[in-house]
């Protein structure tokens, strides 16, 4: 699963830092039929971790409400220097993951 | 039926307005935005494909193009275009699947398919804020006069032609969306009615199927030929893909 991730390379500690994840996924919702009337099964991103040097910092539980291709945007307090660590499941068992490094300054 | 001279088709045009002028401040700010475009996750994909290596040449787009941003810069403002050879006129999307053919030896991509739609929005992506800049010269104005008889045509059980929507209501109502001038200057685009990612021609045959009238095929040389036509009216208009539209 193709995603960006958006996080600043530097800050300075005790900074609050804007991160942004965009997800290219279809988010379908389970109510759509297809060309042939059949149901197409529901499959979401269902949970959505961020841990910041092994602390999990955010979390989303996503249903069927959220639209495709999901953006999350939260803020994050820079505590020390390290790697950010996006992970996240569908409801076909897919997983996704990606990291992004921060230097935090004194 | 009343037809239209050519003269009068010719006739000089106010400076065209690109759609995204017709569009809200949320979808305006939706695509001004690098990060929340969703359409750069297209993009994005794109700009992997183009360093994949495919085919029985195991060669990559980036083999022989080398650097896109600046290789590929400005080359979407001129298509669709012949060869210097002549040939057929292709688009963005058939130039790609010719490379993939001829140099790559791979199998062409479908048509709408994501890895089409994705490569192609990368390589007009290094066009972005550049003026669409096609030439109607002798090898392609065949094509250019048919997609103007095409866009001057009235067909379908609506009876309407391009014109009647684009040209002489464009900026009222329609239900409850604003008719734009109906220019290709952004595509592929990110409509957020698709909830995905879709080239001209998916946004064509819409049109198609808004008039009721017999859809053709994405990459026919029917709508090959209204894409000449309809980038010869935007000309001059900077390339925004990857757009976002309704």
């Amino acid at each position: 699963m193709l995603a960006r991730v958006q996080v600043p390379a530097q800050a300075r500690r005790g900074d609050i830092v804007t991160v942004r994840i965009a997800i290219q996924h279809p988010m379908e919702t389970g109510y759509r039929p297809d060309n042939f009337g059949r149901r197409i099964a529901k499959n979401v991103i269902n949970t959505l971790t961020c841990r910041y040097n092994g602390v999990e910092v955010f979390r989303a539980e996503m249903g069927s409400g959220v639209s495709a291709n999901p953006q999350l945007q939260f803020y994050v307090r820079a505590e020390s220097s390290g790697e950010m660590v996006f992970d996240w499941v569908d409801d076909s068992g897919q997983r996704g993951s990606e990291r992004a490094p921060i230097t935090v300054t004194a | 039926m009343l037809t239209l001279s050519a003269a009068a088709a010719e006739a000089p045009r106010p400076q065209p307005k690109s759609g995204i002028e017709y569009a809200g401040s949320d979808v305006r700010a939706l695509q001004a935005d690098d990060f929340g475009n969703p359409g750069m996750l297209w993009v994005a994909r794109g700009e992997k494909l183009w360093n994949a290596p495919a085919g029985r040449s195991e060669k990559s787009c980036a083999s022989c193009h080398r650097d896109a941003p600046t290789t590929m810069k400005g080359v979407a403002t001129r298509y669709p275009r012949k060869d210097a050879g002549g040939g057929e006129l292709l688009n963005l999307e058939g130039r790609i699947n010719q490379c993939r053919v001829q140099q790559q030896g791979a199998d062409t991509w479908r048509y709408e398919s994501e890895e089409l739609l994705s490569l192609t929005a990368y390589v007009a992506h290094q066009s972005r804020g550049m003026p669409v800049n096609v030439q109607i010269n002798e090898a392609n104005r065949v094509n250019f006069e048919r997609g103007r008889d095409i866009y001057y045509r009235r067909q379908g059980q609506m009876n309407l032609a391009c014109t009647h929507c684009h040209e002489r209501n464009a900026g009222r109502k329609l239900l409850a969306d604003t008719i734009s001038e109906g220019h290709g200057n952004a595509y592929p685009v990110y409509r957020l009615e698709w909830q995905s990612a879709g080239s001209l021609h998916r946004r064509l045959r819409a049109c198609y199927f808004g008039v009721r009238a017999e859809q053709p095929a994405a990459g026919s040389a029917e709508l090959v030929d209204l894409e000449l036509y309809l980038a010869s009216r935007a000309r001059g208009l900077r390339v925004e893909t990857p757009g976002v539209r309704r």
